[in-house]
């Protein structure tokens, strides 16, 4: 494997004429650095200083006592990370609790986005009437702003008048109390629910797209061969969709572990315990306590979390691709 | 690549949808070189944010006349407003004059972002002595200059509904005891004794305080530490968390209140016998057609042998941000609005106490009650914690009983000890931000 990749790194170059040192540059030669450089500007400003930034930041005091002025605010090296890591404090204590939450939610919500949105594109990959309609009726909540979908099911979660309490136990008449849905324990199933509903069309969509790409004559090979629906779907639909499905399921991760937006317009301000995201978590220890450096320190730890995890994933993906 | 193409543009979806959201933040200060154009982020007092407009623009017309200085008026909702300042404070781009919550004195003169108000400030805007000295106190840091003025004067009340206690033959409560007792006769049906905003933090805070006030326990020692799981502190949430528990006389769904106003209206309605509230309510009880002589209002009462402390000191001061460019003129402004003419016109639509001394209560036309809540304000009132942490003690405690509420509200129980652990929890939270 490694012979035929350094044979195609060094044929190019082994035919090309080398250029002598001291010749003149090609007019124009800085063309191409022109043409990239608003590019680098903009990764500059949107990614790479905020990051460093926030680096610097995790490595401050800086609470509310410096954050009007915060390059004095007094550095304290890896302070915050100890206070973030140390799992016998409230802070520490409350950043894990926050993790086994969201990686539970990410699980969830994740797996039963995939599944849905994948059982979905096989449903209406074959052309039938009113397909087009299905189509644009599953991708309404991935159109719809967030915060007016997330807000619609505050309103329908509420314990006395919300709708799915009056359906349940108005309309279908099951007994007992009216439960709450957004505090309590029953905050958690609520949370995952909402941002289930706001992802799954987003793998449909991909897995619809990615469904396309494939030929339609493997189906009818297979068909003359007796294959059932379920092991087309096993032995075609699968394996021919893997490219889609890597990133399909990397990119849902990170936005799902990220999320901050379902819990944050859900709940309000004030999270329950048991829909106690990471970021969302990460926010209030950063704003009610007026804590950047920690909050900062906090994000970093996550970010490795993700690079880390998105890492072996991508590299497990990839060794499987050179067995197959 | 048809795949790439649309990842692509998802990403920059996602990402402008980011930058949206991100981009609401600040104001910005005004840059008029003359002085002549202030930008003021007035709070949300009335029933709405226009409301406030409509309230305050006339009075900023009249200040442009007088002093020729324009005023930028944006009034700012009470869940945002925390958020906004602290932008404020860490962006540098704020506005000349704002208003706060007094609560949040102490902790905001600590970013050092706002202007002290030192001897000649004082005399510029009419000198220290005009305040009430209860309102005055809640300006600062005890012992440093402080960096914000009284603007409007709140306080708690016990508010009662007249017809209902006469119906069931009580007179309105003076202690604790004969508050539940009352609280348990009137609980019947849909109808509770009692209302709380019992998903509020900030509400909780305060009450939390309260309670623990009336046990004669601190929140902070003379060094400003937390100390928040002393036992007066304990009984006190204990006692507070037990009108929802034991007494059975709130309603649980009441754990989802997260705004005063919530629970005001199922007592304006007819849904609750009694509801605590600051004095600003009788616009919120008007609005939902209940009339002004169909309740009254007592001091919260304590428990027998307790201490007579029936409110913090509640209300809405105002500050001048350190880097304005308009020192002169923002000093002028917070004279306007702190003038006894102004206050006048003012107190009434806000339902504000007054915070100059020797000023007759005028946010309402019923005499009984403008005396009871000015006796509350004046002689049973205490206020909160004073120190640079107050916010995180709000926030950290305020929401523990949120959670303790949530879990009173859905069956479970709530003991002392576990009062103490979260509590603990709290505390540490607090300490690790100092």
């Amino acid at each position: 494997m490694s012979a035929p990749t350094a044979l195609k790194k060094s044929g190019p170059a082994a035919g090309a004429p080398k250029r002598r040192a001291g010749k003149p540059r090609r007019a124009g030669w800085w063309l191409p650095y022109a043409l990239l450089a608003p590019a680098v500007v903009f990764e500059l400003v949107i990614h790479v200083i905020p990051m460093v930034t926030g680096i610097w930041m995790s490595f401050l005091k800086l609470t509310k006592m410096f954050i009007a002025n915060w390059g004095n605010a007094p550095f304290i090296g890896l302070k915050n990370y100890q206070v973030a890591l140390d799992f016998d404090s409230a802070v520490g204590m409350g950043l894990l609790k926050s993790f086994g939450i969201t990686v539970a939610f990410t699980i969830l919500v994740v797996g039963l986005s995939w599944g849905l949105g994948m059982a979905a594109a096989v449903a209406l990959q074959k052309a039938f009437k009113g397909r087009a309609i299905f189509r644009t009726l599953f991708l309404i909540p991935y159109a719809l702003p967030m915060y007016a979908g997330v807000i619609a099911w505050k309103f329908m979660l509420q314990k006395d008048n919300g709708a799915l309490n009056h359906f349940l136990f108005d309309n279908l008449g099951l007994p007992g109390d009216k439960p709450f849905w957004l505090i309590g324990d029953n905050a958690f199933l609520s949370v995952v629910i909402v941002a289930i509903w706001r992802l799954w069309p987003f793998a449909f969509l991909m897995l619809m797209a990615g469904l396309q790409s494939v030929p339609n004559d493997v189906y009818e090979a297979s068909a003359v061969d007796g294959a059932k629906p379920l092991r087309q779907w096993w032995a075609i639909t699968l394996p021919m969709l893997r490219p889609v499905n890597m990133v399909l399921v990397l990119v849902m991760f990170l936005w799902t572990f990220n999320d901050f937006n379902t819990p944050f317009v859900l709940f309000g301000g004030s999270q329950p315990p048991a829909g106690d995201l990471i970021s969302f978590h990460i926010y209030n220890a950063s704003f009610l306590t007026w804590n950047f450096g920690s909050g900062a320190a906090m994000s970093v730890l996550l970010l490795l979390f993700l690079l880390v995890v998105s890492g072996i994933y991508l590299l497990a993906m990839n060794r499987r691709k050179d067995n197959a | 690549m048809k795949l790439r193409t649309f990842a692509a543009a998802a990403a920059i979806a996602a990402l402008a949808v980011t930058a949206t959201g991100c981009s609401g933040g600040s104001g910005g200060g005004s840059t008029d070189a003359g002085g002549k154009t202030l930008t003021y982020w007035a709070s949300n007092q009335g029933t709405s944010l226009d409301n406030d407009k409509e309230v305050l623009t006339p009075e900023l017309k009249k200040f442009e006349e007088q002093t020729g200085i324009k005023v930028n008026l944006e009034v700012i909702g009470w869940n945002d407003l925390q958020t906004r300042i602290q932008t404020a404070v860490t962006s540098g781009q704020a506005p000349d004059v704002l208003n706060i919550g007094n609560t949040w004195a102490a902790s905001l003169q600590s970013t050092g972002a706002f202007m002290p108000f030192d001897d000649a400030a004082f005399t510029a805007i009419g000198g220290k002595d005009k305040f009430v000295k209860t309102a005055m106190d809640t300006g600062g840091i005890p012992g440093e200059d402080p960096t914000s003025v009284p603007l409007y004067g709140l306080a708690y009340g016990l508010y009662y509904n007249k017809a209902m206690f006469k119906d069931a033959g009580i007179t309105p409560p003076t202690t604790w005891e004969e508050m539940v007792a009352a609280a348990k006769k009137l609980t019947t049906g849909d109808v509770h004794g009692f209302a709380l905003a019992a998903g509020s933090y900030t509400e909780n805070s305060h009450f939390a305080f309260i309670n623990a006030a009336q046990n004669g326990a601190e929140f902070f020692d003379a060094d400003g530490k937390p100390t928040f799981t002393s036992d007066g502190i304990v009984d006190g949430i204990s006692r507070y968390l037990d009108l929802m528990q034991t007494d059975k006389v709130v309603d649980p769904a009441d754990a989802q209140y997260d705004n005063a106003t919530n629970a005001i209206n199922d007592f304006a309605n007819g849904k609750a016998a009694m509801v605590l509230s600051q004095n600003n309510a009788n616009s919120s009880i008007a609005s939902q057609g209940m009339a002004e002589d169909a309740f009254g209002v007592v001091a919260f009462p304590a428990p027998e042998g307790g201490k007579d402390i029936a409110t913090m000191v509640a209300g809405i001061n105002m500050s001048i941000f350190k880097n304005t460019k308009n020192k002169d003129s923002a000093l002028e402004f917070v004279k306007f609005m702190t003038s006894e003419e102004t206050q006048a016109t003012l107190d009434k639509p806000f339902a504000a106490l007054p915070v100059l001394a020797g000023v007759t209560p005028s946010f309402t036309d019923n005499a009984e009650l403008a005396k009871t809540f000015s006796d509350i304000y004046e002689n049973k009132s205490k206020p909160l914690p004073l120190v640079p942490a107050e916010d995180q003690f709000e926030s950290t405690v305020g929401k523990a009983m949120n959670q303790m509420f949530a879990t009173v509200a859905s069956g479970g129980t709530v003991s002392k000890a576990d009062i103490k652990a979260a509590l603990t929890t709290a505390q540490q939270a607090v300490e690790a931000a100092g």
